[in-house]
């Protein structure tokens, strides 16, 4: 068992609130031929295609992938659709690479995306079904009572998030892809912007994006065959998912238990045992500002009640010893069913030194994590430069 | 590869409508009967993964509320695809041959009732030339149908030979929705519901569930008394555009058969997922099945059809003949999309 599997091409799309240039096939072309590109592989060479998006209704065509077939150059091969929340192209990753890991393939694409400019995604999410728990408030008022519970808890600074939101705007000025370059932001931009969901602010919620990200997974065959050629590889060194139920007595939504055992599995598989000291750059799952700090906590990068401080002292920066969110995160860029994957692909651009002007020097081992559902689905990857 | 093998399976009783239970409460009590069966705790699943269709549920996200009817707290390592279940049970499958894990609780259900099903199914063709025009799963299945009977691979009186066969042999499964038929005489009476397919060549519209329990290697052996080897499994997908295919026939089919290793030893049984009669022969070809190969004992889609399940369930029904020592070697067949677009094939074995 357990080929060891290496990520030798990552593709992006510029993302923005609507891609009207592209065709949903384009779109997705877009991505997947970048990332060919960067692994210097074509359609052929591809053994499956795994993809990941969010729910179909977002787009209003039922499992588009089947559509896509043709567009994808995957007449004849395997097609696979993951679909798990907010978390989708994180674990569709997973499932990836676990397809090498266990040797059914040796080259596999795999894809996320999502065209938000189809629908309003917002309330998409939040429709009226009988007999349930009506939320009609979105995914920010879903999870702003959670974020007070948080500063309740931690006592932390009312401009945490204000912090944050700056940071990764800033760091997105750095990341072409990026949707938004907000070039004028200030501190104070971000702190008289519109309260929507107290405390969260328009400012430091995640924008509604097109875009696909695709990436070529290869067994340690074509790892070495990239790393031969000069291009080096992003050696994964574990993947993790978790899930618990909406609803269940003794869970804390703030600091979820599916996210603290998901990252402990991750770190065992990769023999990271003090992650804040181990780890060199994180891509994490923060749609609303103040999720940095909470995070921070969950994923024991600091202890509880202590991860804003993190932020406050500057270790989460670019310039920090604990970089997160280099690529301006999802604050800068949500094409929700991609987000997951955006943050794998980044941490994995990150230990192949190929980040561009985001690039962290040096970094050796970087995590990719991405949650969704009510805070219940977590999905994390660990990458480095050097083989597991 | 490891071997890897199906334990357990239970079945919902399928029905036109399931109406006083959503989809939680309908499938709870299968996964409760697959898990007791299995031998394996219900926390002591290392891998859980569950297949479905947001667009049945009218709900984004609809899987989540599914949770509830497993074991997720304390968390769980679990998994979701909006496929047939067949495919949540391919994933499982690579979980294990990982290694990270040596069993897996899989399931999938699907609700038809609330809706209109073949119009949505519309709502899964090309959104930019196809979907405009509102084509319905009966509609392009009757186009496939009408190809297949021109080019010679069946014909009308086959076909209402394959839905009295089916129907008639449901009369032995406890779970199916229609255990009856008229005789194919009769049956080529009746008016077209799209020419050329009659109302019987049609699978029905149903609600139901399935769950499967998978174990690796001896812990199989140690839980089940003639575990359902999974020799051989693959999955294909054919393009998409109907202009582009030839519908008389299913490439992605016989890729898969081949991949799976169908060919490798005698078919005792084949389960396949034709929900049309016009498909048992398309597929029948492309699996290289001979006309004395039993097909659908259980009666299949033509005897109950809930969606996303109604793939996964051709396993379970393999895989309980195996367990129960009818058969040594069977093939099941799932797929999704229009016209046999997406293909599983998976041969399953008995020991011995």
């Amino acid at each position: 068992m357990a080929e060891r599997v290496a990520v030798v091409g990552i593709g992006q799309t510029k993302y923005d609130s609507v891609r009207g240039d592209v065709s949903l096939p384009g779109l997705l072309r877009e991505a997947v031929f970048r990332a060919l590109e960067d692994a210097q592989l074509t359609l052929a060479d591809i053994d499956a295609i795994v993809i990941g998006k969010a729910p179909d209704f977002f787009e209003g065509i039922m499992v588009p992938e089947y559509a896509l077939v043709e567009a994808l150059g995957a007449v004849g091969k395997p097609v696979f659709r993951v679909h798990t929340a907010g978390s989708v192209s994180g674990s569709t990753a997973i499932v990836a690479s676990s397809m090498i890991e266990a040797g059914v393939h040796e080259r596999i694409l795999t894809i996320g995306w999502q065209m938000q400019s189809c629908s309003e995604a917002m309330w998409a999410l939040s429709v009226t079904m009988p007999f349930q728990q009506q939320l009609v408030a979105g995914a920010g008022g879903y999870f702003a009572p959670y974020i007070r519970q948080y500063m309740q808890r931690s006592k932390a600074p009312d401009d945490t998030g204000v912090l944050v939101a700056l940071k990764d705007r800033l760091n997105a000025l750095k990341n072409p892809y990026a949707h938004l370059h907000e070039h004028g932001i200030t501190y104070e931009s971000v702190k008289e912007s519109l309260m929507l969901w107290d405390p969260i602010r328009y400012s430091e919620t995640c924008p509604s994006s097109d875009g696909a990200i695709a990436m070529v997974l290869t067994n340690e065959a074509g790892g070495d065959a990239a790393a031969a050629e000069g291009r080096q590889p992003a050696w994964v060194h574990g993947t993790a998912f978790r899930s618990e139920p909406a609803m269940a007595a003794g869970r804390d939504q703030v600091s979820p238990q599916a996210g603290k055992d998901c990252a402990a599995a991750v770190y065992r598989q990769a023999g990271i045992t003090n992650p804040r000291e181990q780890v060199d750059v994180v891509e994490m799952y923060v749609p609303f500002s103040w999720y940095e700090p909470m995070w921070l906590e969950n994923l024991g990068f600091a202890e509880e009640g202590q991860g804003w401080r993190l932020t406050h002292d500057g270790v989460t920066a670019m310039d920090g010893d604990l970089p997160v969110n280099c690529s301006g995160g999802v604050l800068s860029t949500n094409p929700i069913g991609a987000s997951g994957m955006i943050r794998f692909g980044e941490a994995a651009l990150q230990v192949r030194g190929m980040a561009g002007e985001h690039q962290i020097d040096g970094a050796r081992t970087a995590v990719g994590h991405a949650y969704g559902g009510a805070a219940q689905f977590f999905a994390m990857w660990v990458v480095g430069s050097e083989k597991p | 590869m490891r071997d890897v093998a199906i334990i357990a399976t239970a079945q919902s009783k399928h029905v036109r409508a399931a109406t006083e239970t959503n989809e939680v409460e309908l499938i709870q009590p299968v996964i409760q009967e697959a898990t007791e069966r299995s031998g394996v705790g219900r926390h002591d699943f290392d891998f859980t993964c569950s297949g479905s269709s947001d667009y049945l549920a009218g709900q984004p996200f609809s899987f989540v509320m599914t949770l509830d009817a497993v074991a997720a707290w304390p968390p769980i390592s679990e998994s979701h695809v909006e496929m047939d279940g067949a495919w949540a049970l391919y994933e499982a499958w690579v979980k294990i041959q990982t290694g990270h894990a040596d069993t897996a609780l899989v399931y999938s259900y699907g609700k038809s009732s609330p809706g209109d099903l073949p119009r949505v199914l519309s709502r899964m063709t090309d959104s930019y030339y196809e979907a405009p025009l509102w084509p319905t799963s009966v509609d392009v299945a009757a186009l496939q149908a009408r190809a297949a009977i021109e080019a010679g691979v069946t014909s009308e009186q086959a076909m209402a030979e394959v839905a009295h066969r089916s129907r008639t042999a449901a009369a032995d499964n406890p779970y199916a929705q229609l255990t009856s038929s008229p005789d194919p005489a009769a049956l080529l009476e009746q008016d077209y519901v799209a020419d050329p397919l009659r109302r019987h060549d049609c699978a029905p519209i149903t609600d139901g569930g399935v769950a499967v329990v998978l174990a690796a290697g001896d812990k199989a052996r140690e839980l089940c008394e003639r575990p359902a080897w999974i020799r051989g499994i693959d999955h294909r997908a054919d393009g998409h555009h109907l202009n582009f295919r030839d519908l008389t026939a299913a490439p992605s089919v016989a890729i898969a058969a081949d991949k799976a290793g169908v060919a490798g030893g005698k078919v005792d049984v084949a389960e396949l997922h034709a929900c049309f009669t016009h498909q048992e022969q398309i597929l029948r070809n492309a699996l290289g099945l001979g006309d004395d190969v039993e097909v659908n004992p259980s009666g299949g889609p033509l005897a109950a059809n809930p969606m996303m399940a109604a793939g996964l369930i051709r396993l379970a029904e393999v895989a309980n003949r195996i367990h129960a020592g009818s058969i040594d070697r069977g093939v099941a067949h799932a797929t999704g999309g229009h016209a046999l677009q997406h293909n599983l094939v998976a041969v399953l074995e008995g020991e011995g």
